[in-house]
């Protein structure tokens, strides 16, 4: 530790100003921030810094991220070795390897991508560089379907960081979600990359597919058996453990508990939005079970809504994003019931978007300031009143 | 014209040229963004807008600078309109007779220069307080101030949606996934949100190179 401090100092003279390399500043700042923590103190009027900065925030997000991620990576092994047909001979580390090194490569572009753009604009505007990348670069990875090209990747965090983050004024100040942005992005410039059968399963180098193998994610095959008026085939343990094909780390509702878990307990997470959006997401599907008559999709007990597709992953990490969810308290209970409402709305109704989370969480994260201000316009009317009275 | 001006003075050359950078009208006026965002898929269709659109401002321009001190105040918006209309639908007719395919892809969209905020933007700023030779500029200027944001959108849109450029392919067939290769088209450069968020980069490139442009 004490080597590494020297070295820093030794760098010093040449990244300030005046200093040879003075235009690095903001990068060796950023290091020396990571290793040990920021020098820089706000210089005017009173402020109380609490010891949890945004550094340690990031850094909690990303252990609830662990088991999900983990998980994930597992799962693709899963699902290859399943459609080999080979489950039963290989063993646990084996398939656990195959997950990882997919997994790995798209992780390492979404961060070298991101980060080095963050870096960049930091340096351009001699900004300090901040940690907001660390969890957007580990959750664009979880959202993608395991067989997404990595340049493609590259492109979608550069978009999201570019036009979500950087052209907002930086990290805190964007509107949406910057790794939900990345996910619609692709949605709708690569369809053929991020829907459909062949994205979810890598079956590369299999030179045989186990018989009655389809690809399909569960949310695919409830919008087919809902237009053929079959029953829908959703397991709801499978899709409640994970072991279902899906994008990499939104599968394990387990694992993903387990994040929310740590995020309410370490007071990360808002726990109004995650209960709020969950309760609406329940009404909506039983609102439907209610009124929909022969629709087998409709009809589809609400339980299993909520274990398919990235409902509860959209939950727990995507629509609690301090940044982008409503501020207010009351704010936060509607933001998140709309979500849910709309999640299973849009899933339901529009086949052509089977993934209603990403939609709704981005229309709300929309929204979100609009909440904000009739909360804070209510709260004032209410007191404007009260103080009449007594006046 | 009592006042000896030579055509090409430095006043007139700045009406003309300004348009083009720092008075552009999609860019720094906002104006004509909607037609901007529909035509500009392909690189045929944006060149054939820009020409038309060029067209029409110009010579709307010149009528109603001539008929400027004619006009009845109170009535000067629907006489503009008739003068733009009237020009609109002769360009319309041109085109459907001369080149059918391209006016039909435009479709709706020449019919809507007649509600294309640049015309009567600059009808309104411009025609109906100055003389018809500098009207006429000025609507050349702006069309062409215009038509270059088209054509930067179109091109980006067109190279990147659709591997091509005028309908010519520019990136290899082999390098396409189908064929073997890793290379997908954008299908969100065709979507117009992207050309929004293309005018976006461009007005964002302008103004970090010319700070005056930047509002407080």
């Amino acid at each position: 530790m004490k080597d590494l401090n020297n070295l820093f100092e030794k760098a010093k003279p040449f990244v300030e100003k005046g200093g040879k390399f003075h235009w690095l500043y903001s990068t060796y700042e950023a290091f020396y921030a990571f290793c040990f923590v920021s020098k820089n103190t706000s210089k005017s009027g009173t402020h109380i810094h609490d010891y949890i900065d945004l550094k340690r925030t990031m850094s909690i997000v990303v252990i609830a991220l662990l088991p999900a991620l983990l998980f994930g990576m597992y799962n693709v092994g899963y699902q290859h070795f399943g459609a080999a047909g080979m489950l039963n001979s290989t063993d646990f580390f084996k398939i656990f390897l195959f997950g990882f090194l997919k997994v790995l490569p798209i992780i390492v572009v979404s961060y070298v991508v991101g980060l080095g753009i963050e870096f960049l604009f930091a340096q351009l505007r001699g900004h300090q560089v901040n940690e907001g990348f660390l969890v957007t670069g580990l959750l664009i990875p979880m959202i993608m379907p395991v067989n997404v090209p990595l340049w493609m990747v590259a492109v979608a965090t550069a978009f999201s960081v570019i036009f979500v983050k950087e052209v907002f004024g930086g990290t805190g100040m964007n509107v949406w979600n910057p790794a939900l942005v990345a996910r619609a992005f692709l949605f709708f410039a690569y369809p053929a990359h991020m829907s459909g059968d062949s994205a979810w399963i890598s079956v590369s180098g299999i030179e045989k597919l186990a018989d009655g193998f389809t690809g399909a994610t569960p949310l695919a095959q409830a919008i087919t058996a809902e237009t053929a008026n079959a029953p829908i085939p959703v397991d709801f343990w499978n899709s409640f453990t994970g072991l279902i094909p899906g994008s990499i780390g939104e599968t394990s509702t387990i694992a993903i508990l387990i994040g929310a878990l740590i995020l309410i307990f370490t007071g990360i997470g808002s726990w109004k939005i995650m209960l709020s959006t969950l309760g609406g997401g329940i009404v909506m599907a039983l609102i439907f079970n209610i009124f929909g008559g022969n629709n087998t999709y409709m009809t589809m007990p609400f339980w299993n809504q909520l274990v398919i597709g990235g409902f509860a992953f959209g939950t727990v990490f995507m629509a609690t994003d301090p940044v982008s969810s409503a501020q207010t308290e009351r704010g936060k209970w509607i933001y998140g019931f709309l979500i849910g409402v709309l999640a299973i709305l849009i899933r339901v109704i529009n086949p052509a978007f089977p993934e209603g989370m990403m939609m709704a969480i981005l229309l709300m994260n929309t929204f979100a300031p609009l909440i904000d201000y009739i909360v804070v316009q209510g709260n004032i009317k209410r007191r404007m009143k009260r103080s009449k009275i007594i006046a | 014209m009592s006042d000896k001006e030579s055509l090409f003075s430095k006043k007139n050359k700045a009406i003309l040229l300004n348009p083009l950078s720092k008075d552009n009208p999609v860019t720094v006026q906002i104006l004509g963004i909607c037609s901007a965002l529909a035509v500009t898929a392909q690189l045929k269709p944006a060149i054939v807008m820009a020409i038309s659109v060029t067209v029409v401002l110009a010579f709307s321009s010149v009528i109603i600078s001539l008929l400027r001190n004619t006009i009845p105040n109170r009535i000067r918006i629907i006489v503009q309109l008739v003068v733009i209309a009237t020009l609109v639908i002769i360009v319309d007719q041109l085109l459907k007779a001369y080149s059918y395919n391209i006016s039909k892809q435009l479709s709706v969209f020449v019919g809507l220069i007649i509600t294309n905020c640049i015309l009567m933007g600059r009808l309104e700023a411009f025609a109906l307080g100055n003389k018809p030779w500098q009207s006429f500029l000025d609507g050349i200027g702006n069309g062409a101030g215009y038509g270059m944001i088209l054509i930067i959108i179109a091109f980006f849109r067109e190279l990147f949606g659709s591997g091509s450029l005028f309908g010519l392919r520019i990136i290899p067939e082999s390098w396409y996934i189908i064929n073997g290769g890793f290379y997908s088209n954008n299908g969100m450069m065709i979507l117009p949100p992207m050309a929004l968020i293309i005018v976006g980069v461009i007005i964002w490139v302008q103004r970090s190179k010319n700070k005056d442009l930047i509002e407080n």
